[in-house]
């Protein structure tokens, strides 16, 4: 297992190299001229002069190389030096945004939080109200709650974001006036009173997102659960005296869980592209929003980290659902 | 003696003349109608395919006609509970602020929606296909198309959707016109970026189906490899396809209305279903039909797809056939 790992982690280094230079390039052909907002009366030599300060008068395979050299050698030391007090990174040249002309990762870092607290809580929400529902209606196939269930996960599973986003804002902060249609990323949460706004705030993008996990989740767990409950194994369980509730949360939920881990697993970097439009829809300053309007503005240095950092959650969290499923289930060997 | 040898194979002929026999396809559809929800979701696409080409046949009103005295009315069915309200039999699901008529421009919007969604489908089928059975098929080939089918299952797509869309839509709308090349675009990207699971399916099924005695006997009187795939394999294969296939004009309906709603769709004029909601969400307050109507036809038909496909998947798979 421990080869296994290895060896997938050392392949996803080039998987990423790859990946950052289909990126690259794409965002090479980029029409957009970062001084199309400098004042014609600029003239033209001080323009290419600030175009070399941005780092565009080199070729294109140095422009790569010193992205490369920020990206995996600077950045790092700069976290280091955060963490623990030292000095490696002083005076090396970081990632700059040509937005606001600071280093790209402190605006990063200052977005995370945002969308770790509402995205990360909706996939916790989301999985907990889906893994009961999957069970149930396995349990209980062709029953009123199974078919309900399955409809309203189908149902969760085909709107999209950016309509039931609208739609709860219409009716629960138009209509009924209850919730609060934008999210305040700059409440701080103090007392109750301060948490209550602030729980008030998360339900409308939390439950958003979250239908659209629980959707996709229970119906994994449903005919996980259903593949397992005709085993010859659960008979056994039964002949042998255990209690149903022993054989169903036991003996067939462990084994039916080894899929869904992964699924879950999968899911989680998906979940952060697919908040783009839900923190578009609420107004949420999370790193989505960040990649939005980064892209308007042409600031290539910017969309070019993020969706870099996209794509290393995609690399590593394939490889955690691989390794999980190699650790969950003794029947699959990799060696 | 001689009545014994009268007719020595009576035991083996049929007593009743044989039943014609059951074709596959009539099997598929037998099961396929036992699941109401594909059949509805069948039926509802089929319905609004036929809504969206034939509407602008049947209601003659120009989505792009600017009308100012009728502006911002209301649909018929609010005079129901609200008798002050500015509405009319001929705008019967109202108009928007600048008097264009909804009706019409929901059925030119679903005409774009579906158009898209159809083409890049198709795309998608024909990339996944063709890398799924060249993978399967020939083994030094493999390896390297699976690889590189990874990689692209691990760019990621929304991100890189929005970033392409953004950079390529000045050349293309130059060349192509600015209806024709951000067709161009977005059928090409949402093509581009969904064909992986197709691939992977398909490319799973041919590596079976290779091994199976019909494609050494197709292959032992001399068949090219081109006539294999051709005759023996890709029918075998079209199941799979069909399921998703389903799925691919699913989220290439779902991705259009995306891209069209966080504003890097089509040009404002033309309209599509993800255009219209989400150039109505900015006064959904006093107009929430605006944004519910669009929503809903989006919403539908993707349900009715995800239905068929869940029909197909069980009609098409021969283990549950027949229970």
């Amino acid at each position: 297992m421990l080869t296994f790992t290895i060896r997938r982690l050392i392949l996803s280094i080039p998987t990423l190299l790859f990946i950052s230079l289909v990126i690259f390039l794409l965002l090479q052909l980029a029409p957009g001229d970062p001084m199309a907002q400098v004042p014609l009366t600029v003239p033209p030599e001080v323009k290419e002069k600030m175009r070399e300060a941005l780092g565009l008068g080199q070729p294109i395979h140095i422009q790569y190389w010193k992205w490369i050299v920020q990206f995996f050698w600077i950045e790092p030391q700069v976290l280091f030096d955060h963490w623990f007090g030292t000095s490696f990174a002083e005076g090396k040249q970081r990632v700059i945004s040509w937005q606001t002309r600071s280093p790209v990762m402190d605006i990063v870092v200052q977005r995370i939080p945002q969308t770790l607290w509402v995205v990360g809580l909706s996939y916790i929400v989301g999985i907990l109200i889906a893994l009961p529902i999957g069970i149930y209606s396995a349990y209980k196939q062709y029953s009123v709650f199974d078919q309900s269930g399955t409809f309203i996960t189908m149902i969760g599973f085909s709107i999209p974001p950016f309509f039931t986003g609208p739609l709860l804002i219409v009716v629960f902060s138009v209509q009924l006036g209850w919730l609060p249609s934008i999210y305040d990323t700059t409440h701080v949460v103090t007392d109750w009173a301060s948490f209550k706004v602030q729980f008030m705030q998360m339900v409308m993008p939390v439950m958003v997102l979250a239908l659209q996990t629980t959707a996709q989740i229970s119906r994994y767990m449903r005919s996980s659960m259903l593949d397992n409950l005709g085993q010859d194994y659960v008979r056994t369980a039964r002949a042998k005296g255990l209690r149903e509730g022993v054989v169903v949360m036991q003996h067939v939920l462990r084994n039916s869980m080894i899929p869904v881990i992964t699924v879950i697993a999968l899911g989680v970097p998906s979940i952060f592209g697919g908040a783009i439009i839900t923190e578009n829809v609420f107004k949420v300053n999370g790193i989505g929003q960040l990649l939005l309007t980064a892209l308007f503005a042409n600031d290539i240095p910017m969309v070019m980290t993020l969706t870099f950092i996209f794509a290393i959650l995609i690399v590593l969290f394939n490889l955690i659902a691989d390794v999980l499923y190699g650790v969950l289930d003794p029947r699959i060997r990799y060696d | 003696m001689t009545d014994q040898a009268a007719d020595p194979y009576a035991a083996l002929q049929d007593k009743e003349p044989p039943k014609a026999p059951r074709s596959q396809w009539k099997d598929v559809w037998d099961q396929f109608k036992r699941h109401k929800g594909a059949l509805f979701g069948g039926g509802f696409l089929v319905f609004i395919t036929l809504a969206v080409i034939l509407g602008p046949y049947i209601w003659q009103v120009d989505p792009q006609k600017l009308d100012i005295r009728n502006k911002d009315m209301r649909p018929i069915y609010v005079a129901l509970w609200n008798g002050d309200a500015k509405v009319g039999w001929f705008r019967p699901l109202g108009t928007d602020n600048l008097g264009r008529d909804i009706l019409a421009n929901l059925i030119a919007g679903g005409r774009a929606s579906m158009a898209v969604g159809w083409a890049a489908m198709v795309l998608a089928l024909l990339i996944g296909t063709s890398i799924g059975v060249i993978a399967g098929y020939f083994k030094k080939a493999d390896f390297w198309l699976m690889r590189f089918t990874d990689l692209v299952l691990s760019l990621p797509i929304l991100p890189l959707l929005l970033v392409a869309v953004t950079l390529f839509r000045e050349p293309l709308r130059a060349n192509f016109g600015p209806e024709g090349g951000m067709f161009i675009l977005i059928v090409g990207v949402v093509g581009l970026t969904s064909w992986m699971q197709t691939a992977r399916i398909v490319r799973g099924d041919i590596l079976a189906l290779k091994e199976r005695e019909f494609i050494l006997a197709a292959r032992s009187i001399g068949t090219t490899s081109g006539k294999i795939i051709r005759r023996h394999l890709l029918p075998n294969v079209v199941s799979p396809i069909m399921v998703s296939a389903t799925l691919g004009l699913a989220t290439a309906i779902i991705t259009e209305s995306a891209l069209s709603f966080l504003g890097v769709g089509f040009p404002s004029d033309f309209p599509t279903w993800g255009k219209l909601l989400a150039d109505a969400v900015q006064r959904m307050e006093q107009y929430p039909e605006r944004v519910v109507l669009p929503g809903i036809l989006i919403s539908l038909t993707v349900l009715g797809v995800n239905y068929l496909g869940d029909g197909l998947r069980d009609a098409l798979d021969p283990r549950i056939r027949g229970r």
